[in-house]
């Protein structure tokens, strides 16, 4: 990028922190940058506490655990453990999707099971309602294969013991009851939610299970991260079973309980989303010597360095598959790109969303001939800046935590042609005239993951930006 | 090939390829999951009686409940006001679940702020939170007022708000002037709707506490939380404008909810002016739309010498004949002609599809006032009421209701049910079936599961889009409600006749 260009989104950094009290300001500062080629990471602070009374787009630990990395597992009953909205607001909002599953009797994702706390449960303990809780899920859902107690604000300051009603009823009901202390005030984002997850994940089922008999073969895959919205991991696990391996377990969307002790298991475990589920992984490598490879299935390049990448981890018969697989694809990747290249060349992106999308769409962006002009992250740590670099060109505007005053701001100064964020932003953003889509949901479509995912992902971003509503916001007769 | 770039399939058909099905059965080998017989053995006893009864006597669990918490009422009666910016005291997930909430039914933005407190504040109070909080929100947003509810954390540890406010004001937050009504809205007690009333009392409490009151002959009409506000809301005003009644509506979203899209975001838009909440203490009555929305607010009204009517979500006919002779009664105006005309058509309508709608039988769930207002016009319309279930009902809207249903020989099958949730609906339906569910988006799962077909009529409504900008109230209103019932009766006769061809009629 040009230095004057460089050097005028400095000035709407500058301009953008001037509206902020000195003391705000001055820590915002710190989040907000413009990319310089070369460096190591992507100059701004992460992982640090939102400022009250500024309109954070970040949620909480709930959020991170139950919404994210629990949820989904779908013979698993997750009791939103405290009052009712928590529950109330995350119910059937990520779209994981699950196969073979009839909700109520073998599957509860799509399903709002809360203790629903009173003042009562607040004064005297929940603890008590808990226990009879999870003689009732007995009663009304056998063939559940687990329980998880997800904690809410509440039960983590009124000093219930959820462990040890855990650790009695799982004992008496002979079933995993995983107690996660995921309470929204712990850490500052979703992202203390996802460790936390993982680290009960690790405790309640991988490390219990390790020893479970399990026959195995050398060309056993585990699939992390992947939460199945919009069937992204079907789209993902198709083109890994096509190279030739096969995928002993998806984590945690479309899980089955069965699939999660299959922790020590793998040969190699295949990781999409790093923030979310790295920690596990670490674990596994850790404890079973179990070797990870980060990956990226978004657009056609990317996918073809990833499976060529995981195939580097096996024999010649996988290499070989990996080559079959890109070649097989590569004329419908080859067809979606001839119609819609033209229609999306040269536009200008700005995407502000959570875990690994900021960085890995951005090659999809390229491989359509679209150019990510800014990008953030809502609960990034360090190393995922570091990652970024791979992926943004100079002079990017990156920001973290960004409020929803800097996004508007900086949506109107650099009016792109599509902004990729969250519910939140989306009809706010709408209203400017700047077309959007939603990039944690995939705005109600999807899958977007794999090559079947990445002719829906063109055609999506295809038909919001080239949708006629946006030449209309302008009344004729007003005069610009 | 399941994928082609001439016809490129999502998730709606693309899992339906043979390639797919292929991948759910070595999926499903490894799944360990309960065999298909015991799947099915459960699938057809969740049914039954026998479950039913299991699934009532449940003490503890709550599953698929049709209510959300206080905050969400607030912050929804807050951004009703003039420029005003809802804030939550307490974590920032739950402000972030309001937002998220609020915009997926009314796809529109939802301003709102929290102070984040995190382990710290949980530890040692959210003192600094809320004074950082009412700094920033004051010099970013510049809003007119601050409206302040509660978030769990908040609650269960005992932060002073009255106190903490005044060191905010103190320290030169915030100007010692300005309005921070407040409002205490824990999840752990009631539900959105007490949380919008107790938002309501605040902003009045704010604006009225030591003044005196010099009466004169306007209303007030608390409109309720409502998923319909933007449409309900106008339909009101006209309503009002048709009368001649000088009226404030207090809390009116209908702008804020419904901001065009003409290249410029209004964060703030219409609302209740700060001068008229502080004019509507002189006013001579306050009238709720929906009692167990307001019962605080109408307590305050009362107290400073107003009178006060409560109504329940008034629809159809008999309901909104209450409605304006009350308003009649008040102003001592006539109820003008050409709303007495709307009544005729209405009642018009009703009468050419009666056929079609007479001894259809329903069950309805939803929030109290809805669950009674439906009901009320679902009689009206020759319906027979079977389920009538609110999960924040309680006993005084029961016995509203069996007294409702005592008012017509088509009420005698009617069962009320308070406190109960969508898994217990489930069962109910599942024994004691009925033609047609009306709720919220969340009896999909009830519709799917029952085959009962579901009209979505409260909120929230996720998965169909702007029927909020459409009234149901008043006689109008009453028509929009008749005729989106009709279609659905219609439509489905005409995919039921279409497989034999048989009364497929081409007029009906």
């Amino acid at each position: 990028m040009e230095a004057e260009a460089k050097q005028a989104r400095r000035a709407l950094i500058a301009d953008v922190l001037s509206e902020y009290p000195p003391k705000t300001a001055k820590r915002r500062s710190k989040h907000l940058n413009v990319y310089e080629e070369g460096d190591s990471d992507c100059g701004v602070k992460s992982n640090i506490k939102s400022i009250p009374g500024v309109m954070t787009v970040r949620g909480c630990a709930y959020a991170g655990a139950k919404g994210v990395v629990w949820g989904p597992i779908k013979d698993i009953v997750h009791i939103s453990h405290g009052p009712v909205g928590c529950g109330q607001y995350s119910w059937g909002q990520r779209r994981n999707y699950v196969s073979g599953a009839v909700t109520g009797v073998n599957s509860w994702v799509a399903m709002q099971v809360t203790s629903n706390f009173q003042e009562k449960d607040i004064v005297f303990g929940g603890d008590k309602k808990l226990a009879k809780l999870i003689d009732e899920i007995e009663a009304i859902f056998p063939l559940n294969r687990g329980i998880s107690v997800m904690s809410e604000c509440p039960v983590g300051l009124i000093g219930d013991d959820i462990e040890a009603v855990a650790k009695r009823k799982s004992a008496e009901i002979g079933k995993v009851i995983a107690p996660v202390r995921c309470e929204g005030f712990r850490g500052v984002s979703q992202s203390l939610g996802h460790h936390i997850a993982n680290d009960v994940m690790r405790d309640h089922i991988v490390d219990k299970s390790a020893d479970k008999p399990f026959e195995s073969t050398p060309y056993d895959v585990l699939i992390v991260g992947d939460y199945n919205i919009g069937g992204d991991a079907w789209a993902s696990r198709i083109l890994i079973e096509e190279m030739g391996l096969r995928v002993i377990g998806q984590w945690s969307g479309d899980a089955s309980v069965a699939e999660v002790e299959r922790g020590a298991k793998a040969k190699l475990n295949l990781i999409h989303c790093y923030r979310s589920m790295n920690y596990i992984c670490r674990h596994m490598e850790e404890k079973y010597g179990i070797p990870w490879i980060e990956y990226n299935f978004f657009g056609p390049s990317q996918i073809a360095k990833s499976l060529r990448a995981i195939a580097a981890q096996f024999d010649d018969a996988i290499k070989e598959g990996a080559e079959r697989v890109i070649a097989k694809y590569r004329p419908l990747a080859d067809a979606v790109l001839a119609k819609y290249k033209p229609r999306l060349e040269g536009k200008k992106i700005m995407l502000y969303v959570g875990g690994l999308r900021p960085r890995h769409v951005s090659d999809a962006y390229g491989d359509l001939g679209m150019q990510v002009t800014a990008t953030g992250y809502e609960f990034a740590h360090a190393d995922d800046y570091q990652r970024t670099t791979e992926y943004i060109k100079d002079g990017t505007l990156v920001y973290d935590d960004a409020s929803e005053f800097e996004l508007e701001k900086f949506i109107q100064n650099i009016r792109p042609d599509l902004v990729g964020s969250g519910i939140k932003e989306k009809y706010g953003t709408q209203k400017l005239g700047v077309p959007f889509r939603q990039m944690h949901s995939w705005d109600y479509s999807g899958p977007y993951h794999g090559y079947d995912g990445f002719a829906v992902f063109a055609r999506d971003m295809d038909l919001a930006i080239n949708n006629p509503v946006w030449g209309m916001h302008k009344a004729p007769w007003k005069t610009a | 090939m399941p994928q082609s770039a001439e016809r490129i399939k999502d998730h709606a058909t693309l899992f339906n390829e043979p390639e797919y099905l292929a991948l759910f059965e070595r999926k499903k080998a490894l799944e360990c999951g309960a065999s298909a017989e015991t799947v099915a053995k459960q699938s057809e006893y969740v049914n039954s009686w026998e479950y039913r009864e299991k699934n009532l006597a449940r003490e503890a669990l709550t599953v698929n409940p049709a209510k959300a918490c206080q905050p969400l009422g607030a912050v929804f009666a807050a951004v009703g006001f003039e420029r005003t910016l809802a804030f939550n005291h307490g974590s920032q997930g739950c402000t972030a679940y309001f937002r998220s909430h609020l915009a997926r039914h009314f796809k529109e933005p939802c301003a709102a702020v929290s102070t984040s407190m995190t382990e710290d504040a949980a530890v040692f109070g959210g003192l600094q939170n809320l004074v950082d909080g009412l700094a920033n929100a004051y010099a970013v947003y510049k809003p007119n007022m601050i409206a302040i509810s509660t978030t769990c954390i908040a609650e269960v540890i005992g932060d002073d708000l009255t106190a903490f406010i005044q060191k905010a004001r103190k320290d030169g937050s915030i100007p010692e002037d300005y309005p921070l009504p407040q409002a205490h809205t824990p999840s752990f007690v009631g539900s959105h709707i007490t949380g919008y009333d107790a938002m309501v009392k605040g902003v009045l409490s704010n604006f009225w506490n030591g003044k005196t009151r010099e009466p004169n002959d306007r209303l007030n009409i608390i409109p309720g939380f409502d998923g319909y506000a933007v449409g309900n809301n106008r339909e009101l005003k006209r309503i009002l404008a048709e009368f001649g009644v000088d009226c404030t509506l207090i809390s009116d979203v209908s702008e804020v909810f419904d901001t065009p899209t003409d290249g410029a975001y209004r964060m703030f838009d219409g609302g209740t002016t700060l001068k008229a909440v502080t004019e509507a203490l002189n006013a001579k009555a306050t009238i709720a739309m929906q009692q167990y929305c307001s019962e605080k607010s109408l307590e305050l009204a009362a107290s400073v010498g107003q009178e006060t009517a409560a109504f329940h979500y008034p629809m159809g006919v008999g309901a909104t004949d209450e409605f304006l002779m009350k308003l009649s009664e008040l102003t001592g105006k006539p109820i003008p002609e050409s709303l007495e005309k709307e009544r005729g058509r209405l009642v018009d309508a009703m009468a050419d599809s009666s056929a079609w709608l007479h001894g259809k039988t329903y069950s309805i769930f939803g929030d109290p006032d809805f669950v009674y207002g439906m009901t009320r016009f679902a009689l009206e319309m020759g319906a027979e009421p079977i389920h009538l279930l609110s999960t924040n009902g309680g006993k005084e809207w029961e016995a509203q209701m069996k007294a409702l249903l005592a008012t017509s020989p088509a009420g005698a099958k009617a069962q009320v049910w308070t406190g109960k949730d969508l898994w217990a609906m489930r069962s109910l339906l599942a024994t004691e079936p009925c033609d047609l569910l009306i709720g919220s988006s969340y009896g999909k799962y009830l519709e799917r599961d029952l085959g009962i077909p579901l009209i979505r009529l409260t909120f929230p409504i996720f998965d169909r889009h702007h029927h909020h900008r459409f009234p149901v109230w008043g006689y109008a209103g009453g028509l929009r409600v008749l005729v989106t019932i009709l279609d659905k009766i219609l439509d489905i006769l005409d995919v039921e006749t279409a497989k034999t061809g048989i009364s497929f009629d081409l007029v009906r």
